[in-house]
């Protein structure tokens, strides 16, 4: 049996120690990028459809679905936060739906349609989320916009299409666009500069309705 | 992260037998408990075995007259199913005060039941703990353990399973069915599927090395009113402190069980009658026993109280 002062440490398992103690409670955006260490590592082909375009890639088996679109498809819009699911900066939109890209493998998605940032709309063809995001000021640093454009457009879907979320009063009817739902659903998507009111005026205009 | 090889089997039979074969083998299926366990070294399979492929991801009517919910379904789908929002209301709103959007759309309904039982010294790899270390000792007695377990728990380990899913599953009655690499297929009532720690906490479930949850059956609507209510330090995103699932009939007659209270979902059914006189005799019989810490004494009350708002919503 070991004594705590015994355990032998690397800098590794303190960086990810002191990084996750406080998950359950807080989510803390403070978990960092980890390289990974030399063991075997198992390569294999993986092909991606990310905004419509196929990308043949090797990788690792390890390697998540955000750092392959970094790292290997060099499309860096969607942000490594937290690497842990808590701050919702790498959310693409996945066979329709939104995920935390951080939180699943490359591998398990071969054959998906993903979409990025990139994939919604382009500089001189803005998607309408990401222009009312300009109009209404929905960011400061821009770290967390592609996640919360992302999170934003898959939202608004899953609404029409009926899904309903913690603040829905009646389960058994349809959901609506009201300021309370938009903040619910997006609680995945932290703001650290807060332009959360700002966000909400956005998704609500592309929404159809006045804030 | 270790690193790892990897495989998509077809068919639960398949699949059952890859883990077996493959020393240190688990399946994935969103990954978002595993894969966030991997990265910090908590979980380390040589082998992962994606159930992805497996089909297992629809809901269908029972012969019994329930539902038969695929171990796939993904948490938004079963949430947003117009049958369980209909019949089985607080498992709906269960799912939905789960986790987040994104998480939720990943999540499946096996995977979300096998979340780790954990604290966050479980996360700190700088500690002891006897879950992910057995026999290192437990940094969470005599640590900050306001969010930890007051019943259930032992000297060895005093987490709660911080599930949501989980907790409206047991006052449903419901049960997960699984089969083994050598092809047996077993039902294991909701009620006997997390087990308490007692000096193994590393073991929290009644599964086998191997064995794979193919889905779990709701038994026939019991009506009622349907209302779980989850009292946590935020309004959104975030575990329960405590939780409360509950159905309650015209006739005042209840069922309830809690949520972030003990090492799985904590239901008292002997204590159920008591639920006739009020949300305190009912909670004193059911938290009777309880060891709550220093910190996390308030609890008890919580759950009284909390209680006591649920019936009150309940019955009007
Ligand atoms: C930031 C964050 C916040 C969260 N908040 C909440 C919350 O508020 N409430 C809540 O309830 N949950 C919460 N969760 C937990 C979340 O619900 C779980 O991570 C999720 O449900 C796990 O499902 P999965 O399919 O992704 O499982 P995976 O990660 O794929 O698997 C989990 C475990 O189940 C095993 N497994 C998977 N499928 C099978 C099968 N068919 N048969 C046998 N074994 C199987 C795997 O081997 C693994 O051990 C949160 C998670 C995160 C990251
Ligand atoms: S409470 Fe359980 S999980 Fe937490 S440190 Fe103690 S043994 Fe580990």
């Amino acid at each position: 049996m070991k004594h705590p002062g015994e355990f032998a440490l690397n800098r590794r398992d303190l960086v990810a120690g002191a990084s996750a103690c406080t998950a359950l409670t807080v989510m803390p955006l403070t978990a960092r990028a980890e390289a990974p260490i030399a063991d075997r590592a198992v390569k294999t082909p993986v092909s991606l459809t990310i905004n419509g375009r196929r990308h043949d890639l090797e990788l690792d088996t390890r390697t998540s679905l955000l750092d392959a679109v970094r790292e290997h498809a060099h499309l860096t819009g969607s942000k490594k936060g937290c690497d842990h699911g808590q701050c919702g900066a790498c959310t693409m939109i996945v066979g329709g739906r939104r995920i935390n890209s951080c939180l699943t493998l490359a591998i398990m998605h071969q054959g998906d349609e993903i979409t990025t940032i990139e994939g919604l709309g382009k500089p001189d063809a803005l998607h309408p989320m990401q222009a009312a995001f300009i109009k209404h000021d929905g960011y400061q640093c821009g770290f967390c916009t592609p996640g919360q454009i992302c999170s934003g457009v898959a939202v608004l879907d899953e609404i029409k299409a009926g899904i309903p979320s913690h603040v829905t009063a009646d389960l058994t009817a349809a959901s609506e666009v009201t300021a309370s739902e938009i903040r619910e659903r997006m609680s995945g998507n932290i703001c650290r500069c807060g332009a959360y009111s700002n966000i909400v005026d956005a998704m609500t205009e592309v929404a159809g309705r006045r804030a | 992260m270790k690193a790892f090889t990897y495989e998509k089997p077809a068919s639960p039979a398949e699949a059952a037998s890859a883990a077996a074969r493959m020393p240190d083998a688990k399946f994935i299926a969103g990954g978002t408990n595993l894969l966030d366990l991997m990265k910090l070294q908590i979980e380390t399979p040589a082998h992962l075995v994606d159930v992805n492929g497996l089909g297992l991801d629809t809901i269908a009517a029972t012969q019994e007259g329930g539902l038969r919910i695929g171990a796939l379904v993904r948490n938004t789908d079963l949430a947003a199913d117009a049958r369980v929002r209909t019949d089985y209301g607080v498992l709906s709103r269960a799912l939905v005060s789960g986790a987040s959007g994104q998480l939720r759309n990943k999540a499946t309904t096996a995977g979300n039941l096998l979340q780790r039982t954990r604290c966050p010294y479980f996360y700190d790899t700088a500690q002891p703990c006897n879950k992910r270390q057995p026999g290192s000792g437990c940094a969470a007695i005599g640590g900050v353990s306001r969010q930890l377990g007051v019943i259930g728990t032992s000297e060895a380990c005093i987490a709660t399973y911080p599930g949501d899913m989980a907790v409206a599953m047991r006052v449903l009655d419901a049960t997960v069915e699984t089969v083994d690499a050598e092809g047996a297929a077993r039902k294991i009532p909701v009620a006997e599927f997390h087990r308490l720690p007692g000096d193994t906490p590393q073991i929290e479930t009644a599964l086998k090395p191997g064995e794979l949850i193919t889905a779990v059956t709701l038994p026939k609507p019991v009506g009622g009113t349907q209302v779980y209510r989850k009292v946590r330090d935020r309004a959104s995103y975030a575990f329960a402190l405590v939780s409360v699932a509950a159905i309650v009939q015209r006739d005042g007659s209840a069922r309830v069980a809690f949520g972030g209270m003990a090492p799985r979902p904590w239901r008292v059914e002997a204590a159920e009658a008591e639920l006739a006189k009020g949300a305190k005799p009912a909670a004193e019989r059911i938290f009777a026993g309880a060891k709550p810490t220093h910190d996390n004494a308030f609890k008890l009350k919580l759950a009284e109280r909390t209680l006591d708002a649920v019936l009150t919503e309940a019955r009007g």
